[in-house]
């Protein structure tokens, strides 16, 4: 039997064996010369190729924003895909209009990646604001505009669309021709689609891919790969007793968005915002940070400062090992080559927990730390019980400041102790000078950010001048 | 009303380059570049690659069938290195393959041997090593070392300004086809379509008339694209002629990047004197130009600097000192501002420090020596039509500097680790080519037998909306709909002899020839109607919404039947016309003269907040008084001053080039090089249009706005300074761009 990939382009049935690495970007460029979507920088920071991805869920068809460049044809399987040609109709749509009214686009090479992000915004969401809306757009660089005008777009178009109670959002989308009318028969053709059978051996397994697309594209082409998926049926983050697991398959807009998660932090929405961008986060997962071991992985530090311990199979066995213990090197972990990283867990938050997380980058959104760091502290009467510190940026691999934990333990909080700690935490480090700073400065910065740590938490105990 | 361009933009149904579909058979070419910044190559092997199947050709500086140099103003420029390489991604081979990928990988079986030799990437080092390209261009006038002695106040220090990557979000590319009778078609993304023919010619060893170079749009170029499109166009024009087939060249970002020039790093001493007052009495100024391996544009580009050392201002005694020193960088290149920011900058630099010496307001220094009428430049032009003034007075009076003063001093009392700053940042910038030649353009006007206009210039439209602005001339001329105009692509055999798409000039330039040819078919339209319809010779004929009409009364024919009437009379319905500015010269041995055919004004004020905790700041607002002329075409007027006034921040803040010393680019992709997103633009942007503005000078009375709003930019810089002063009053800061959140935290903590 032929192994085929068959999903919807736009509104055509779309069938192929071709490599299933091969990227949704080339695909559409070279294979269906669809050109509206462009290439700018195949490292998913520019938006310039963003399309959307729309999967069946039940009776509605989710879509989400994602970088076609780092996006492989295999995980298209049963989906829509919908470029800016998918969204045209004979007229300009509003949004289309909006643009063209406020001069939001000039070279109009980034042009189709904005318009496809604030479709997806519309499609995806049930409220709609001016803010929200311009934060969709956060995986979007325009070198022309400075903005402004794309702001105002948006604007306008947010303020004059409003959603029904009685209507689904597509079918109130496409009212507004927003969207053409065959959207409303999508739904029904992905039904359609047979489930495909994965038959080829495992060489690499790649999971959201969102790194590895952007380092080894190429090779990946003349790979065996297979792609990790979460099983449908199975849930992304769920409660075991004490514990709170979270499947390594879960991306990271799910980790941001989850009901459970924000129950203990209540900022979860602003820590998980400075990653990546909203494409990127829709494709990157937890079990994919993890693995790749970058040093200033974001949802590693995060759960580095929750204690958070890895369940790693193989076959039926299963292994489980402390994050803070799984690095041993440079992008080296204690993995066997057969074992997959299938869970992650970590001890829900006691009672009176303090947590808070600090990453500061050369640009605010869409880009790497130079340094990153959380902290989980447990105390009484000022006194600490419990203390995890992690910090990214810093090392070879992301840190469990453990002696500065040592030294915090059983201490009582005031900036004597906060000022002595700091300085432990510069007897841990060995950070290296490269594009993200120097040296110099990520100690620095590492200083600054454990201070905000207290600063924030313990405003009347910590502030900034008594402990600079 | 809606414009042409952005209709398809939003559609995604714009071609670039890369878009076209290109013939069966096409190949794809890929370049392999050094790897080190200095030294030579001892061998160079590709291990029987070219055998392999798929792969059509490797060429290397010996298949090329001309001269290999591509320098345009200075021959200084191989196009593929032959036995030296001199910055680190040079051009050495270009595979040629049958598929893209394959192209690529076989860059990485060819084995190269080199010798290294010791890099120069510091200007001051190449300086002191006697590396300069041209020797040293020297602008004054007064006396400067008289006028020291009748200073109050005198201060001297160091500006340092940092390399920014163009990052057109299209990068550089090109597709090259075989033409019978051995010429070569490119269609190149190149801002200089005349520039890039030329550069062909010569690889080629063709004269101009067998190189046919077409340029649909840029997917941006901000001055990456008017010299630096060459090179690939030139690598796929000799790819193509070699193999007899099709090439296409596209470079991937990085490669882009690593490859291709940025705006010029500038080192510079200053020296400034000023009354008790604030009255600037003397400024003396040396520029230490980095400017890569090859000259590029970097003489203008070091004039233009040198035209603009003293900014908005008038200072009587200048000496401006400027030397293009060579290092093994790759060349650097135009860049929005063409060397006048770095000047600006300085010139900020100087003043801002005479404030803090003087312990007064920088604004009141800033306002004392703008611009009158007739202040005479350094380089002998004088200030005419100058609206320094007016714009400041007017940013004053919409803007109250005094209450944001106020808020400002009230917040940060009351903040402890959050401050507030802001500046004022007045701006001139001179427009034309400072090489007069180049202010010339042409225009080819048809209008075909059903009355639908096609029109041809030699400007490229790369975002900036001047195919609009020529649409909006022509149908203004002829009082016909926009949509019966088309702006045919910028093709060299249509528009012969062009000057590039810079120094903010195009729609200028092109504007006016398309003005010219326009009237010209507009006149013999009329003497026709005159002798058809045997008006007499007293009668008023005009257009108005596509009919003719004698003396304000239509005469019942529309446009469409008198161009076929026309026609059918054969009346030459095509016309060609050449645009010169007038009154424009410069003596390059004594560097005096107009220059300019007109200058730009303008005056903003940013404000800014940083967190002193943690090093991070944001730009809350920028408001400016700008003197657009009398636009035509406000959106996109809007939108040019808006783009421009971001790419000014960036390069003021979080836009940083480090190359190590090693010659090696470290922010070599999206992911290390980072430019402004959607989070950190300004909160509040504010673009005020100056009332009562004129220019004859440029098209329909408009002024020129591609470049002059991105030096507002540079108040972020000193906005920033002023709000880390806030919480470090005692801390002394170095006039170091881009100003990182590193510098920044460093600035506020480092003992």
């Amino acid at each position: 039997m032929k192994n085929e990939i068959q999903f919807i382009c736009n509104d055509r049935e779309i069938k192929t064996d071709l490599h299933p690495a091969t990227t949704i970007l080339d695909f559409l460029r070279k294979n269906l010369q669809l050109t509206g979507t462009k290439e700018g920088c195949r490292e998913g920071d520019c938006g310039a190729c963003t399309v959307l991805v729309g999967e069946l869920d039940k009776n509605e068809v989710n879509y989400k924003s994602m970088n076609s460049c780092l996006l492989p044809l295999a995980l298209l399987h049963g989906k829509h895909l919908v470029t800016i040609e998918g969204i045209n109709q004979k007229e300009l749509n509003p949004l289309q209009n909006a643009f063209v009214d406020e001069g939001a686009t000039q070279c109009g090479f980034c042009t189709p990646g904005f318009l496809m992000s604030l479709t997806g915004y519309f499609l995806s969401n049930d409220t709609f604001s001016v803010e929200s809306a311009i934060n969709s757009l956060d995986g979007n660089i325009c070198r022309c505009t400075g903005y402004a005008s794309i702001k105002r777009a948006v604007e306008t178009v947010t303020n004059e669309i409003k959603l029904s109670g009685t209507s689904s959002t597509t079918e109130t989308l496409v009212s507004l021709n927003i969207l053409p009318d065959y959207f409303l028969m999508i739904q029904k053709r992905l039904a359609e689609i047979k489930p495909f059978i994965n038959q080829r051996a495992n060489d690499v397994l790649i999971s959201g891919g969102t790194d590895l697309f952007v380092q080894q594209w190429e090779k990946l082409l003349s790979s065996d790969v297979q792609f990790l998926q979460r099983d449908e049926s199975t849930l992304a983050i769920w409660i075991e007793g004490t514990n709170c697991f979270v499947d390594a398959q879960t991306t990271i807009s799910e980790i941001k968005s989850s009901a459970i998660l924000k129950k203990y932090f209540l900022q979860l929405e602003d820590y998980f915002q400075y990653f990546g961008s909203l494409p990127i986060r829709n494709r990157a997962t937890v079990g994919g940070n993890i693995i790749n071991a970058s040093p200033i992985g974001d949802m590693t530090n995060f759960l580095l400062a929750l204690d958070a311990q890895l369940h790693l199979k193989e076959k039926n066995n299963e292994r489980v090992v402390p994050l803070k213990n799984f690095y041993t090197g440079y992008k080296q972990y204690d993995k066997k080559e057969n074992e997959i990283l299938s869970s992650v867990s970590f001890p829900l938050p006691k009672k009176h927990f303090h947590f808070n997380y600090e990453k500061v980058s050369k640009r605010t959104f869409l880009d790497i730390a130079s340094v990153n760091t959380s902290i989980y502290l447990e105390e009484e009467n000022l006194q600490i019980n419990e203390l995890h510190l992690s910090a990214g940026g810093v090392a070879p691999y992301p840190l469990y400041l453990y002696k500065t934990i040592d030294f915090l333990h059983n201490k009582n909080i005031s900036p004597q102790v906060i000022k002595e700690a700091a300085e432990i935490i510069q007897t841990e480090i060995s950070p290296i000078s490269d594009a993200r700073g120097s040296a110099e400065y990520k100690r620095l910065l590492l200083r600054q950010l454990f201070f905000a740590h207290f600063i924030k938490l313990f405003p009347k105990i910590i502030s900034l001048e008594e402990v600079v | 009303m809606k414009y042409y361009d952005m209709t398809r933009h939003v559609r995604g149904e714009s071609l670039f380059a890369d878009d076209l579909l290109v013939p069966e058979g096409t190949l794809f070419a890929s370049v392999f570049s050094s790897s080190i910044a200095h030294g030579k190559i001892l061998s160079l092997d590709f291990l029987d690659a070219e055998k392999l199947a798929g792969v059509k050709k490797i060429i290397t500086a010996k298949d090329i069938p001309g001269q290999n140099q591509i320098g345009g103003i200075i021959q200084d420029e191989p196009l593929l290195a032959e036995s030296e390489v001199h910055f680190c991604g040079q051009p050495i081979a270009v595979v040629i393959a049958e598929t893209q990928l394959l192209a690529r990988e076989v860059k990485t079986k060819i084995n190269i041997q080199y010798e290294e030799l010791p890099p120069v990437t510091d200007a001051r080092e190449a300086y002191a090593k006697g590396m300069l390209i041209i020797p040293p261009r020297i602008f004054s006038n007064g006396n400067v070392g008289e006028a020291w002695k009748q200073c109050d106040v005198i201060v001297d220090g160091t500006v340092e300004t940092g390399a920014q990557e163009h990052l057109y979000l299209e990068t550089q590319g090109a597709i090259a086809f075989p033409t019978e009778g051995n010429g070569i078609k490119i269609i190149s993304s190149t801002q200089g379509p005349t520039a890039t023919q030329r550069a062909a010619c010569k690889v080629l060893g063709l004269p101009m008339h067998q190189v046919e170079v077409d340029v649909m749009r840029l997917g941006g170029g901000f001055g990456g694209k008017e010299d630096q499109a060459n090179a690939w166009a030139a690598l796929a024009a000799v790819s193509a002629f070699v193999t007899k087939k099709p090439v296409k060249l596209i470079l991937p970002r990085q490669e882009d990047m690593r490859m291709t020039g940025k705006r010029h790093p500038y080192s510079i001493d200053y020296k400034i004197g000023l009354t008790k007052e604030g009255k600037i009495l003397a400024y003396e100024v040396t520029f230490f130009q980095n400017a890569g391996a090859a000259a590029d544009l970097s003489t203008p580009i070091l004039d233009r600097t040198l035209f603009h050392a003293t900014n908005s201002y008038y200072v009587p005694n200048v000496k401006a000192i400027g030397l293009c020193c060579r290092t093994n960088l790759p060349p650097n290149t135009a860049f929005r501002g063409f060397g006048g920011p770095q000047a600006m900058f300085a010139m900020e630099a100087a003043i801002y420090k005479a404030a803090d010496k003087m312990g007064i307001e920088v604004s009141i220094i800033q306002e004392k020596n703008l611009l009158k009428e007739e202040d005479e430049f350094h380089y002998g032009q004088l200030a005419e039509n100058s609206k320094a003034q007016t714009c400041w007075n007017e940013a004053k009076e919409k803007f109250d500097p005094g209450q944001i003063k106020n808020n400002i001093e009230k917040f940060n009392a009351e903040n402890k680790s959050v401050k507030k700053g802001f500046a004022f940042m007045p701006i001139c910038f001179g427009i034309s080519f400072t090489n007069t030649f180049m202010n010339q353009a042409s225009s080819l006007v048809h209008i075909y037998s059903d009355g639908s206009v096609g029109v041809s210039t030699a400007a490229v439209e790369m975002g900036q909306g001047v195919n609009e602005k020529i649409r909006l001339v022509a149908a203004e001329i002829f009082s016909i709909d926009k949509s019966k105009i088309k702006i045919e692509t910028t093709n060299t055999t249509r528009v012969a002899n062009t000057s590039p798409t810079a120094a903010s000039s195009a729609a200028d330039l092109n504007g006016k020839a398309t003005e010219l040819a326009c009237k010209n078919l507009f006149k013999r339209l009329i003497s026709f109607v005159k002798n058809e319809f045997n008006y007499s010779p007293q009668d008023k004929i005009d257009f108005r919404n596509e009919n003719v009409f004698c003396n304000d009364e239509a005469i019942g024919l529309t446009w469409a039947e008198l161009i076929q009437k026309a026609f059918f009379k054969r009346v030459n319905l095509s016309a060609h016309a050449h645009y010169a500015v007038p009154g424009i010269y410069f003596d390059k041995e004594k560097n005096k003269g107009n220059a300019f055919s007109y200058y730009s004004f303008g005056t903003a004020v940013i404000q800014v907040t940083v967190d002193c905790l943690r090093g991070t700041y944001v730009v809350d607002s920028v408001k400016a008084v700008h003197d657009f002329g009398k636009s035509f075409a406000n959106v996109i007027d809007r939108g040019q001053a808006e783009g421009a006034i971001m790419q000014g921040i960036g390069w003021m803040t979080m836009e940083e080039i480090i190359y190590n010393s090693d010659g090696k680019l470290l922010t070599d992709a999206l992911s290390t090089y980072k430019v402004p997103d959607i989070h950190s633009a300004p909160k509040e942007i504010e673009i005020h249009f100056l009332e009562n503005s004129d220019n004859p000078l440029g098209i329909f009375n408009s002024k020129a706005i591609g470049e002059p709003p991105l030096m507002y930019g540079i108040g972020t810089f000193f906005a920033l300074q002023n709000a880390m002063k806030a919480f470090r009053p005692e801390g002394e800061f170095q006039f170091s761009a881009p100003l990182t959140p590193e510098k920044v935290l460093l600035g506020l903590y480092k003992e």
